[in-house]
């Protein structure tokens, strides 16, 4: 006698909220993954359905980062937490001057979480890990009772190879060299605040997340033995980022206000709400170190790429046994960018 | 940006600060006190003092609502989130600021203290209107500038019946706190303050309006310039001072016309003489008790009184002996000459009030000036 097959009704996608049974390992955990994940990453590594994605070692140095999402709203103007769980890892690995290779994506998700929700994020992820020619080729999925999370959480791992003789290091920076920051700041972190509740104010801010290691590849190809480090300023802003160089490499910075990007559009918003927009985080900006006599060379080279348009020299290293970053203010004075003290508060009046 | 950059325009700084270096008499020291943290706040983040020659000073003065609320009243704020029907609501400069025995409002909220961060006192009252089970308490502190908007949701939650909205008040009042600096007659002479004029406050005066500095500019022979946040503001309004004092005129000018007039806004006027009443005296940190300096709220509003509804009994609650955030409020010392600033307090863990909010005089010179200092002592040294 033959038993009839089980027949398995796909996800409600539309209507559907995972269940505690998603992330038992058992058939439901399975259909999830198949039916979003698989889906969504579409690539031959993951098609093999194994725990591990087995893949050749390229020759040479590799680099490994991993990074976790908790952001909120998890949509917000021009991204998502799954994008941003792309660009964020690939941009740490870009860091270092590197071809970013794989990606491997953990999830942990609160019971009661919209499969729908579930959907679009792991399809923006998919979007953005092909846009940037990265594979997701493994991941991992848990279920948490409500409350015991918010929403869903994500940690991307990524590795990559780095090019031969390039060494990027947060402790290179000499005094003479210049900073270079590859566009506006404070998009990404004025466009998710717009969307926080209480906050709510009518802007047409986008997120600037994008993955950053076409540019980085365009700036190794011109300048790459005379860049002495990068960094993606993210949070803690420009001020956060300027002030860990000085911290690794033993130095101060002179920074001039004038030279440093930001839209008019983050600038009045941050004037309602308070906030200094050197504090604010991005997610597809770099700050480079960069010998004096290449600056000129890499910046040309980060300006003819679409991600470098706005590039700007905004100051130089100092020697600085205080390690402070100054600048000189657009106004003519002088002050220190300060490491930030908590979260950035808004004034009261 | 519009009506920002104007503000901002470093050419016209520099060329009024030259007028500044020109026109201060050379064998003459000039030192003036912004009264306000905004105007505290502007000098530091723009370097105004840069721009400034050697003997025109401006000292800090008490204008900061963070740094003049004494450590009695954060204790009671405290106590109130404690309680298990309590959902207080604050601004979020009030989070750090330092209560007795190194509690704060922040360590309260992580040991499970209903304590929730709004941008504007509408947000407690709707925050009490969506759960009506939560007995909510606005912590309303400020000068003149945000009294309006407290008042206004006060007024609110009676439109709308609430029973579980009150506020915990304490808006002070700006003359109060100006008398306060300059009457020191009575003090020893080590305790006086001694300024040559005030950049007066900016978004008080557009409440108050200018009038009632008049009496003070008189009575104690002193220049009043109220002034814009605006760094250029700043400027202007130190070039008014130095020509006032050169004049030999105690006027209170206008700097500020783009928003302040001589009699204020009468409407939020009337929606404060409405909801509050002047307290017959309130407790200052750095300058003790001021009579008639603070707000409380009339009979007529008693049950929004969170004082009243909850019973408040102020315990008594010293600062910490070596912190010396009373006499930086008075202008007596700059934050660098505090034996407390930037060793054992910072703005990561701050010991005074000062150094919390980024309009307190210490904070912004960590922030943004403490360069200075290290410029000053090499040059002291090559003078040595």
């Amino acid at each position: 006698m033959s038993w009839p097959r089980l027949r398995v009704r796909k996800l409600d996608i539309r209507n559907g909220l995972v269940d505690l049974s998603h992330g038992a390992g058992g058939r439901a955990s399975a259909q999830l993954i198949d039916e979003i994940f698989r889906e969504s990453f579409d690539n031959p590594f993951l098609n093999q359905g194994n725990d591990q994605a087995v893949f050749e070692a390229p020759s040479g140095r590799m680099v490994m980062s991993t990074d976790g999402y908790v952001i909120w709203p998890l949509f917000f103007p021009g991204g998502d937490i799954g994008s941003l769980a792309v660009h964020g890892t690939i941009n740490d690995l870009a860091m270092a001057g590197a071809t970013p290779l794989h990606l491997a994506a953990g999830y942990i998700i609160e019971e009661g979480f919209p499969l729908a929700d579930l959907e679009r994020i792991a399809i923006s992820m998919g979007h953005a890990a092909r846009e940037a020619g990265v594979a997701i080729v493994t991941g991992d999925t848990k279920v948490v009772e409500r409350g015991k999370a918010d929403g869903v959480f994500i940690t991307t791992t990524g590795v990559g190879v780095v090019p031969a003789g390039l060494d990027l290091s947060g402790d290179r920076a000499r005094p003479g060299d210049r900073v270079i920051v590859s566009g506006s700041i404070g998009d990404h972190g004025v466009a998710v605040m717009s969307k926080r509740g209480s906050l709510g104010f009518e802007t047409e801010i986008l997120s600037d997340s994008a993955a950053l290691h076409g540019l980085v590849a365009e700036m190794v190809g011109a300048a790459g033995p005379s860049i002495r480090l990068m960094r993606d300023p993210t949070r803690g802003g420009l001020a956060a980022t300027l002030n860990e160089i000085a911290q690794q490499s033993r130095c101060g910075f002179l920074v001039e206000e004038a030279r440093i990007p930001v839209r008019p559009e983050v600038m009045a918003a941050c004037e309602l709400l308070g906030l200094d927009p050197l504090y604010v985080a991005n997610e597809g900006k770099l700050v480079a170190v960069v010998a004096p006599d290449a600056a000129d060379l890499l910046l040309g080279a980060m300006r003819a790429h679409p991600l470098g348009r706005a590039a700007s020299i905004i100051g130089e290293v100092t020697h600085d046994e205080q390690r402070f970053v100054q600048m000189t203010t657009a106004f003519g004075g002088g002050r220190i960018v300060d490491w930030l003290a908590g979260e950035q508060l808004p004034r009261i009046c | 940006m519009k009506y920002i950059d104007e503000y901002r325009d470093g050419g016209l700084a520099r060329s009024i600060a030259a007028t500044i270096a020109r026109e201060a008499l050379p064998g003459r020291h000039y030192k003036f006190m912004e009264f306000c943290g905004g105007h505290t706040h502007a000098i530091s983040r723009y370097g105004i003092e840069d721009l400034l020659p050697p003997n025109v000073e401006m000292v800090h003065g008490p204008g900061c609502p963070v740094c003049v609320l004494p450590v009695g009243r954060i204790d009671d704020a405290i106590r109130l989130a404690l309680r298990p029907e309590v959902t207080l609501c604050t601004y979020a400069d009030l989070m750090r600021v330092p209560a007795s025995g190194g509690a704060n409002l922040l360590k309260a909220k992580a040991a499970g203290a209903d304590i929730r961060m709004i941008y504007s006192s509408m947000d407690a009252v709707l925050i009490a209107e969506a759960e009506p089970t939560r007995q909510v308490v606005f912590f309303a502190i400020g000068f003149e500038t945000t009294t309006p908007s407290t008042a206004l949701s006060i007024g609110l939650a009676r439109r709308k019946r609430l029973s579980n909205f009150s506020v915990f008040c304490n808006h002070v009042l700006t003359p109060p706190a100006i008398r306060a600096i300059l009457d020191t007659a009575a003090l020893p002479e080590v305790e006086r303050v001694l300024v040559d004029g005030f950049v007066g406050p900016a978004h008080v005066s557009t409440v108050i309006g200018t009038t009632p500095y008049r009496a003070l500019a008189v009575e104690f022979e002193k220049p009043v310039v109220v002034a814009g946040f605006e760094p250029l503001d700043v400027v202007q309004a130190i070039l008014m001072l130095v020509r006032q004092v050169n004049e030999g005129r105690n006027e209170v000018e206008n700097q500020y016309i783009r928003a302040v007039t001589a009699e204020g806004n009468p409407i939020a006027q009337r929606e404060i003489t409405e909801i509050f009443e002047p307290r017959d005296t309130f407790e200052w940190r750095g300058l003790g008790s001021l009579p008639l300096s603070a707000l409380r709220l009339r009979d007529a509003y008693a049950g929004y009184d969170a004082e009243r509804r909850f019973t408040i009994v102020p315990e008594p609650a010293a600062d910490n002996p070596a912190c010396e955030c009373g006499d930086v409020l008075r202008g007596l010392k700059k934050p660098a000459e505090c034996k407390l600033f930037g060793t054992v307090c910072s703005p990561e863990a701050p010991m005074g009030s000062c150094m919390v909010s980024p309009e307190g005089a210490c904070a912004a010179h960590w922030t943004y000036g403490r360069f200075r200092d290290r410029a000053k002592t090499i040059s002291d040294r090559a003078a040595a």
